[in-house]
């Protein structure tokens, strides 16, 4: 009996592990076989989310234009008066649902630009047009929509900001930007400036291309293998955000290889772009409108990642065409940055000394 | 009657403890304090000591202090001095080599990796030191030096790891983090960055001698234990004089698979494969980045690396995929 008692314990000791993954998986092979082209996803990330409803039946687009209604319209001006309403309802519950219009608009003026979500919002409804009509290659003819990110709340809950001083002198408190168990660099001890390497943006984007294109080496290449680790962070990043091991877009016999790959790994290819250009054209600048609880330590807005849209799922809501309801979303984005939030020099000029400070460990 | 051939050893001596022979002139005395320790005895000599520390000894364990100080002090440090903090995150926490704008040079801050390379140094002499001390022990006692040489195989891949290889790549930051997690990393990106270390023929040589070696060591440790009720694990008599127990192993072996090692040979197998496992692991790493660049295209150079259908994905960037 007491052998038995020992038995049992010894075989349970595994369970005790609690960073295991006991959800029911499913795996399929996505690849030649014999080269362990096998995607394991667990069960439930294939599976909708609770998309919510149109807030009422979608009206038609025939009528009126709202910018012939209403005052100080830039954006949305170019939909119909019931499209309008019908949108703004829809985001209200995306987004503010507990504060309501009030969060965004003055009640006494829903014109007046002084409240900064206002501005926000404006913006990011330029956003989600553009990506719906520019961004194909990784959105598809899915699109997204505001609740993509939002999910009811009005910050996002997944989102980053640069990591703390990279200038940091001395020992103390200093982890040389990596060694930090935090989700961009899912939790792993790799690099956690990788994200803002790769997704900040702009002219210091840096590719995530380490291996050699020859055998041998020579000058083309010299990145270390202290510098491969952002990469190999920036790829768990994205593993980790889409709940999918390195197979789903790799052949593991050579990450470099596109010949061997998955198409995913285009759609993921396009994806990096998209996720630079939300960050660099449409959040960074924004740097000056948001109010300094909406920033991180290095005064950067809270910014956008993989996680952002994908929580977890290879496709965002399990691949729902939620943007289908919503045509005042799908329209081709209206010019630049609106009036009214053109940014702080002072601001970009920090922001973009945190970026290269990062960009330099 | 006392039987051998389980897991634990069922019957321990208790007598005069066994004070070893003389040593040779000019050798520092023993400490010649000795105890017996049950459960020590469960799985192998109850008796402890008497040791021989000798000047090697004491300067391996101040220099392996040292190490060990540098590291957990700059792993306090980084988590702000905070011992719960460190005991949390302590699986995380390292003590980086400097960065790749310091090259190869001696003189980088101590915040920089200066302490990773005093670390390393440190360690270094550690186990050089102990290196020694198994060198001068085994010949005070008149033996060979067989561990010795083995455990020097070992400290080859361990320099060419933090040492040797950096001097020829010229750069600390191509040397392994001390910590739990940050030195598996560095394991997974180094072998992303040369294009997938598992096309690199003496990774796998490596890795056929670390199997190679748990399997012998599974087959030899289970032969012995078997014939135990013998007197097998007598193993060195029955070199000399082949008694039923080596009789029966070896049968047993030429009945299962033909042929059979002897109860010498046995041991020299065991002994290469552990040697080579480090051996060839090391001139594995230090052909990676000196010599080859990509083991992936190396290898398809070669055929070595199979070829398998054109999945027809380009890369959107337009530059062109390689290994085709």
């Amino acid at each position: 009996m007491r052998r038995l008692i020992i038995l049992a314990s010894v075989a349970a000791l595994p369970f005790t592990l609690a960073a295991c993954e006991l959800s029911p998986k499913e795996s399929y092979q996505n690849g030649y076989r014999g080269t362990g082209m096998n995607t394991v996803m667990v069960k439930a990330s294939a599976i909708k989310d609770d998309v919510p409803a149109p807030p009422y039946d979608p009206p038609g687009t025939d009528g009126p234009r709202a910018g012939s209604i209403y005052q100080n319209l830039k954006v949305l001006g170019d939909v119909s008066d019931e499209q309008f309403n019908y949108t703004m309802a829809a985001i209200t519950a995306w987004v503010a649902p507990a504060e309501g219009c009030n969060y965004c608009h003055n009640p006494a003026n829903m014109a007046s630009d002084e409240l900064y979500t206002k501005v926000v919002a404006r913006r990011m409804i330029q956003m989600t047009r553009e990506l719906n009509s520019g961004w194909t290659d990784h959105v598809g003819q899915t699109g997204v929509t505001c609740w993509t990110c939002h999910r009811g709340q009005a910050v996002p809950t997944e989102h980053w900001t640069l990591p703390d001083d990279p200038a940091h002198k001395g020992i103390v408190r200093n982890k040389n930007g990596q060694n930090d168990p935090v989700s961009n660099s899912a939790y792993s001890s790799l690099p956690n400036a990788a994200v803002a390497q790769y997704l900040l943006g702009g002219t210091t984007a840096k590719a995530a291309r380490v291996v050699s294109k020859d055998r041998f080496p020579s000058p083309a290449n010299k990145t270390s293998t202290m510098e491969t680790e952002n990469t190999y962070a920036m790829m768990m990043h994205i593993s980790q955000s889409l709940g999918v091991n390195c197979t789903y877009c790799h052949n593991a016999q050579s990450f470099q290889s596109w010949a061997t790959s998955n198409p995913p790994r285009q759609t993921a290819w396009y994806g990096l772009d998209m996720v630079r250009a939300i960050n660099f054209d449409y959040i960074s600048p924004l740097a000056s409108v948001f109010p300094a609880h909406r920033k991180g330590e290095m005064g950067d807005p809270f910014k956008a990642n993989c996680a952002t849209c994908h929580r977890g799922q290879n496709k965002p809501l399990g691949g729902y065409q939620m943007a289908k309801d919503y045509p005042a979303l799908l329209r081709p984005a209206a010019g630049p940055a609106p009036v009214g939030m053109t940014p702080d020099p002072k601001a970009e000029q920090k922001a973009e000394a945190a970026a290269k400070a990062a960009l330099a460990q | 009657m006392a039987r051998y051939q389980n897991i634990f050893t069922q019957v321990q001596l208790r007598t005069a403890p066994e004070m070893g022979v003389p040593l040779p002139v000019g050798d520092d005395p023993r400490i010649r304090d000795t105890t017996f320790v049950h459960l020590l005895g469960r799985i192998g000599q109850a008796q402890i000591g008497p040791v021989y520390l000798g000047w090697t000894g004491i300067a391996s364990l101040i220099f392996g202090f040292i190490w060990f100080e540098i590291v957990g002090l700059n792993m306090l440090a980084s988590v702000g001095w905070d011992p719960i903090q460190f005991v949390r995150q302590l699986p995380w926490l390292a003590l980086e080599p400097p960065g790749p704008k310091y090259g190869f040079t001696p003189f980088v801050p101590l915040a920089d990796g200066g302490w990773w390379i005093i670390a390393g140094f440190c360690l270094t002499t550690s186990v050089l030191l102990w290196w020694v001390r198994t060198y001068r022990r085994a010949r005070a006692l008149g033996m060979g030096t067989h561990v010795a040489w083995a455990f020097l195989s070992a400290i080859w891949l361990f320099l060419v790891l933090g040492f040797i290889r950096p001097f020829f790549m010229g750069s600390w930051a191509e040397s392994v983090p001390f910590g739990i997690f940050p030195h598996l990393d560095w394991t997974a990106a180094f072998s992303i960055r040369y294009g997938n270390l598992f096309y690199n023929p003496f990774h796998c040589l490596s890795i056929a001698f670390l199997y190679g070696s748990t399997l012998l060591f599974a087959m030899h440790g289970a032969t012995i234990l078997a014939v135990g009720r013998y007197g097998g694990e007598r193993e060195i008599e029955q070199i000399t004089d082949r008694g039923t127990a080596s009789e029966r192993a070896a049968l047993f072996w030429r009945w299962t698979m033909g042929f059979n090692a002897t109860m010498e040979s046995i041991h020299r197998w065991a002994w290469w494969f552990a040697v080579l496992t480090t051996l060839t692991g090391g001139i594995g790493i230090l052909l990676t980045g000196t010599v080859v660049d990509n083991w992936y295209l190396w290898a398809q150079q070669h055929y070595y690396a199979p070829a398998y259908p054109d999945s027809g994905v380009v890369d959107p960037a337009g530059l062109g995929s390689v290994g085709q």
